[in-house]
Order: C-alpha cells, then structure tokens, then sequence
C-alpha cells in the first residue's frame, strides 16, 4: 500500500476573540497597554477552537467530501491544508504539489483584459508560466470568451466572468486539489458545467478534498465523505451514509417560526406560529426530494372579516418566488369570511416538486387588492436536500423538480 | 476501496504543516520558487498603473521634475543652497529620481499587504513576495524618469566618471532600503491600521533629513564642529542612497565611501529585522486582514 496522499493528525486552530475584532489601532494598543500596567497583568483572553482534535487520512487518488454546518471548522481546515493560515496545534502531511481552490478568480483584477488575467491568476493559483502557455487555448476555449480575450474584465457578465474563472482553475494541475464550495456561484448552467469538469478531474487520479453544502454535489463526486461538527470530526465513511447522517443532524435546526413577543400584531388577522414537519408529524426542517413537506400555521383572528385570503408565498434562496398558495384556493375564490379565533391551517407541499435548495415561506393575511392585515417574511426556512431524488442523479437544470409522466409509443409505419 | 492510485513516476514533495512558534527568518529559496508569481505581480502593478492614468508614463518624469523645478527656484534662487559645485537643477532632479522611488516604494509597500486581502485569504504564496513586488514595479517609473536626467546631464556638459561602475550598487542599495522600510510597514500596516496615516508624514520628514535639497557637505562641517564624524549622516540609508547616485551618475569628488557603507549596513539592518517582523507576522495575516 501506497503512503496517504495527505496524512492529518491532532489539528486544531484556536482563534483570540480578540482576533475577530478585525484589526487595533496604534493608538488603541498603546492606551491598552498604559491600562494593563496600572490594572496589573495581562487578562485571560477568550479564545475558541474552530478546530479541535481532527486526524484523517486520504489515499492517493481519492476523492473525499467534508461536510457540515456553516461554522463546523469545514473551511478552517481547508485553509490550513493550503497554507493559508497556520494550526495551533497537530501536524499535516502533503505528498505530491498541493493546489487549492478556495474562491474562483482569486486576484482577476478588472482592469486587465481576459488574457492578462488568465496569466495573472494562473500565476497566483500556482502555475507556472510555460504551463499556462501550454493550456491557454483550452482554457479559453473553456471559458468561451474567444472574442472577448481582448476586453478589460470589468466590461464581462457575471458569467462570462466566472467561466473564465473557473476555467483557469480546473485547468490546475496539482496531484492534491483543495476545493472550497466554488460551484456555490453562478447559474445552473454554470453549475452543471463545473461539476462536469470536477467529475472529470475525480476520475483523473488525482487526490481531491471537495468541502461543499450540495449534497448532490458532494454524492455525485465523491465516494467518501467526512462530517464535521463544531469543529471535530463527526464522521468518517462512504458518502451515502455521512451524508444521511448530516441530514438527521440538520432536523435540530429550527423548524418552526413563532411570533416574537416584541411584536404583538395588529386587530385583525395575526400570525402566531409556522411549522414545517414531515410526514410522520415529526417537526424538521430538512427533506429529501421524495419527500411531502407538511406546513402548518397557527393564527388568530381578532375580529370579524369578510373577505380575507391566508397566503404563502414560497421563495428560493435566490429570493425567486416559487408559487404562490392561498387557504381559498379550493374553494375558487380569491378569500373566505373569517371569524373571530384561533385557527390552524395545513397544506402539503407534493415530494418531487422543489428542486434541491433552500426555500423560505413568506405569509400574508389580506384582502386582495385592498387592505393587509399581517404580513411575514421569511419564516420558516427548509432545505430540499438532493439525495433521492433525481436531480442527484443528473444535476439537472430548473427551480422545480417534478417527476412528469412520460409516455413513450412506437409508432406505425 | 480507494480507487486504484495513479501514482506518478517521481517521488512527490512532501510538505509538513505545523505550528512554527517563535522568530524566523523567510526563506530566499521560497522568494525563489515563487519568482514567476512575482513576476506576475510585478507586471500587473505596471499594466494597472499605466492603463488607469491618462499621462501613463508621463506621471514618472512629472513628478520629480515639477519638484526639481520648485526646488529651483525657492532653495537654489532664492535661499541659495549650495550643490556641489553642480547646476541646481541638475543636483536637485539627480537626488529627486531616487528619493521619488524611495518615496513610491514606501507609499505602494506600506499600502501592498492589506490591499491584498483578498489573495492572501484565498490562497498560499511566500507573502513576502507582495511587498517586494509593490518595490520592485517601481522601478520601471526611475527608468523612464532616466532618459530626462541624461538629457539634463547633456545640456549641463556635466558627464559621469569612472564612478558609474558603482550605479548598479548604489541602485542596490536604494531598493534593499525601500525594501527594509517596506517590510516593515507593510507588516505593521496589518495589525495597526493608522500605519497608512503614517507613512506620508514619514515620508515628508525623512526627505528633509536626506540631502535631496542640499549636499550632505553643508551639513558634515557643522556635525564635525561638535565632534561626530560626518559618516554618521549615512545612518539614514537614503543619505547613502541619494549622495551615491549624485556621485556615480554625475562624477563629482570623491566616494562617499564612509556615508555608504554605514548607509548600507543600515539598509541591510532594516532588511534583515524587516524580514524577520514580517516572517513573524505572516501567518496571521490571513486571520486578522
């Protein structure tokens, strides 16, 4: 057996509070140290560990995904890894030239044409100069931006902008990539050419470490995973399991929005709390894609209305309006009569519609086309995870992921 | 399973990371290994620079020959401040080309670490190689600012000797200062942001202490006069710097030997406790930029 391509043991990185607060002035260090000679020796700094007792190893030529929260020590690591910032404690081991990818267009500066910025960061990305010169026809045939090489940056679309990112760096080299949730920009489009070119390079041989939050992503390209949670290494196993594992994890998160205090609503129609549980009745807020979203609002109505319409508006993380449900909608109305009380209303949100995202619900009570009575934004957060469904399979383009029913004949000569 | 490795035919480079605690010096051979990356950084500065400005080039010559002029006139015409025997325009815009790049080396090293957050959270190089590269582009503005000083130097009939051999030295030494002085601030600039609040004032007082607008020979004799050698001046390295150029550029008296082996020392002081403050600093820039 080979030696590990990348050998981690005991890491941990402590940051000083005081580290988070940016940067001092001089002047500020200078009156601080002027205090602490009159209040008498130093004060105990608060400090964290963003990273704590963390060992792995990776084979060569194996591909393995960090999962985890935001904040789990996911990206820490990362950085670490690449040498961007030192641990506090524990060692790493490297074999083979180490190549990171924390960011797309890391150092493209606007004012330089596509072509100068395709050596500017492919320098920066650890290339050498012969190397780009050798590649730069793919690249650019990559990026599609034959007829733009010429044109400073700043005048690109945001996409024309990312391509020729994400083209230079696919087209490092290392035998060891570090890759940080890069595919998290762009379009779909954008999206799925990249995974392509990830997919590509996992089956390359060489050794890829893919810190991402899309699960399909993450099942997609990698065989093993590796969950962290608070900082420590949480798991370590084949990616259907840890990425099963993560999900069970989110439910913790919380799945319903209740009322803040502070705001005690108006005397007419007032929202008091919003649920998202599965089908079992159990609250959650992450769901696979088969799986039927159970939504439930409690509210209140202070006094008599003759026509009102509760409405969920559900939004994706893009802040794109998804559709639109109203509680009249069965009854081919636009709004009902209300009496004074509490109500709870439900609907369910079919399995196989929302594509893999994260969706927030927006409520408002009202008279369409004349008064509101309560309005709420983003309430409820919920996650439609990837996994089993077939947008996991395929990465397919689109903001809702149904299964339509095909039907497929021969037809006669 | 891992997917059968496709291991490469050479051995791999192996790299260890691990807390380093403690003082240490850079490694030249990083600077080394990253000369491309420098390069880069190098080329980059110049092309953003020339392409933002609408007098481009002309900015290089501009700036220390408007100074040159107003030098002229107030401290040459009007105070009457000697030069060494040398025409006052021709002294003062000698003295101004290299303190001009001095001065820029400062202003664009100082600024070079923060302003480059973005690549220092993003990605590993020697960092050491930012501040360098801000010096270094420089250099391109005192070569274009040149050919006006030959020019001056033709129309003065005043012709360089033997001592020109010494210009490439005495250019060394102007860029190990800007450079010393770089590292330095560029560092101090991460922790303590008022450092860029610093640095022109800095930048003013330092040009009245180096003989950019006199000779360092009106000023020994009355150093002499309280019983410290004239040399000392040279403890300010852009003494050194400015008084060696006027020297081997513009063939006047003898070496300044004294004033720029201590200008020298010095400069090679700054360096090398630059490098190490800077060194020491380095790995937390990613955390606290």
């Amino acid at each position: 057996m080979n030696a590990p391509a990348i050998r981690v043991d005991g890491l941990g990185k402590r940051y000083r509070i005081g580290e988070r607060v940016r940067y001092k002035s001089l002047r500020e260090s200078l009156s601080n140290a002027v205090m602490r000679t009159f209040r008498g020796g130093r004060r105990a700094e608060e400090t964290i560990w963003a990273l704590k007792d963390v060992s792995f190893e990776v084979q060569p030529g194996e591909v393995v995904g960090v999962i985890g929260r935001n904040g789990a020590g996911k990206s820490t690591m990362l950085k670490i890894l690449s040498r961007i910032t030192e641990p506090t404690e524990g060692r790493v081991e490297l074999h083979g030239r180490v190549g990171s990818l924390l960011e797309v267009g890391t150092g493209f500066h606007l004012e330089l044409t596509g072509r100068e910025n395709i050596y500017l960061n492919g320098a920066i990305l650890g290339m050498k100069r012969a190397e780009i010169e050798r590649k730069f026809d793919e690249i650019v045939a990559f990026a599609e931006i034959e007829r733009f090489l010429d044109t400073p940056v700043k005048h690109y679309s945001t996409g024309m902008y990312l391509r020729l990112a994400f083209a230079v760096a696919a087209h490092l080299e290392p035998e060891i990539l570090l890759v940080d949730e890069v595919l998290a920009v762009g379009d779909a489009e954008f999206q799925k050419k990249c995974l392509g070119k990830m997919g590509e390079v996992a089956h390359t041989g060489r050794t890829v470490v893919f810190v991402s939050h899309n699960m399909g992503a993450v099942a997609r390209i990698c065989r093993r995973a590796l969950l962290m949670v608070g900082g420590h290494m949480a798991a370590d196993g084949p990616t259907s399991a840890i990425v099963a594992r993560y999900l069970a994890g989110m439910q913790s998160a919380n799945p319903s929005w209740l009322r803040p205090k502070s705001n005690p609503g108006g005397d007419s129609v007032v929202f008091q709390q919003v649920t998202t549980r599965g089908v079992d009745g159990e609250a959650k807020s992450a769901f696979l894609g088969d799986e039927r979203v159970e939504t439930e609002i409690r509210y209140e109505v202070r006094r008599p209305l003759a026509a009102c319409q509760v409405g969920v508006r559900i939004n994706n993380a893009e802040g794109l309006t998804i559709l639109t449900t109203a509680d009249a909608d069965a009854s081919g109305t636009s709004a009902l009569a209300k009496r004074p009380g509490t109500f709870r209303a439900t609907f369910s949100i079919p399995g196989n519609l929302l594509a893999p995202g994260r969706y927030s619900l927006f409520l408002s009570a009202h008279t369409p086309g004349r008064s509101i009575y309560d309005q709420v934004d983003q309430t409820v957060t919920f996650e439609v995870m990837a996994a089993r469904s077939l947008t996991s399979i395929d990465n397919r383009l689109g903001v809702l992921a149904p299964l339509l029913v095909w039907n497929t004949t021969e037809e006669a000569e | 399973m891992p997917p059968v490795p496709a291991v490469p035919a050479p051995p791999l480079p192996t790299l260890v990371i691990e807390p380093r605690p403690g003082w240490r010096a850079f490694d030249l051979t990083d600077l080394w290994a990253f000369r491309e990356l420098l390069y880069f950084l190098v080329w980059r500065d110049i092309k953003v620079r020339y392409k933002q400005t609408v007098l481009g080039a002309a900015w290089a010559i501009l700036q220390p020959l408007a100074t040159a002029v107003v030098f002229t006139l107030f401290f040459g015409r009007l105070a009457g401040i000697g030069s060494d025997g040398l025409p006052y325009p021709l002294f003062s815009y000698a003295g101004l080309l290299v303190w001009t790049f001095f001065a820029q080396g400062l202003a664009q090293s100082s600024a070079s670490v923060v302003g480059s957050a973005n690549l220092i959270t993003k990605v590993y190089f020697p960092r050491v190689v930012i501040p360098f590269a801000a010096v270094i582009a420089g250099l391109l503005d005192l070569a274009v600012a040149t050919p006006l000083l030959l020019l001056m130097m033709a129309y003065y009939k005043v012709w360089p000797g033997i001592a020109i051999v010494a210009l490439p030295l005495v250019l060394l030494l102007a860029l190990l200062t800007a450079i010393g002085v770089g590292l330095w601030l560029s560092a101090l600039n991460v922790e303590y942001r008022d450092v860029r609040f610093v640095v022109p004032f800095l930048v003013q007082l330092w040009l009245f202490v180096t003989p950019v607008i006199y000779p360092a020979s009106v000023v020994a004799p009355h150093l002499e006069k309280l019983g410290v050698p004239g040399w000392v001046l040279g403890l300010n390295p852009m003494a050194g710097v400015v008084e060696g150029f006027r020297w081997a550029m513009l063939g006047r008296g003898a070496a300044p030997a004294a004033l720029i082996a201590a200008s020298a020392a010095v400069a090679v002081l700054l360096c090398v406790t630059g490098a190490f403050y800077f060194r020491s600093m380095e790995r937390s820039f990613a955390d606290v930029v």
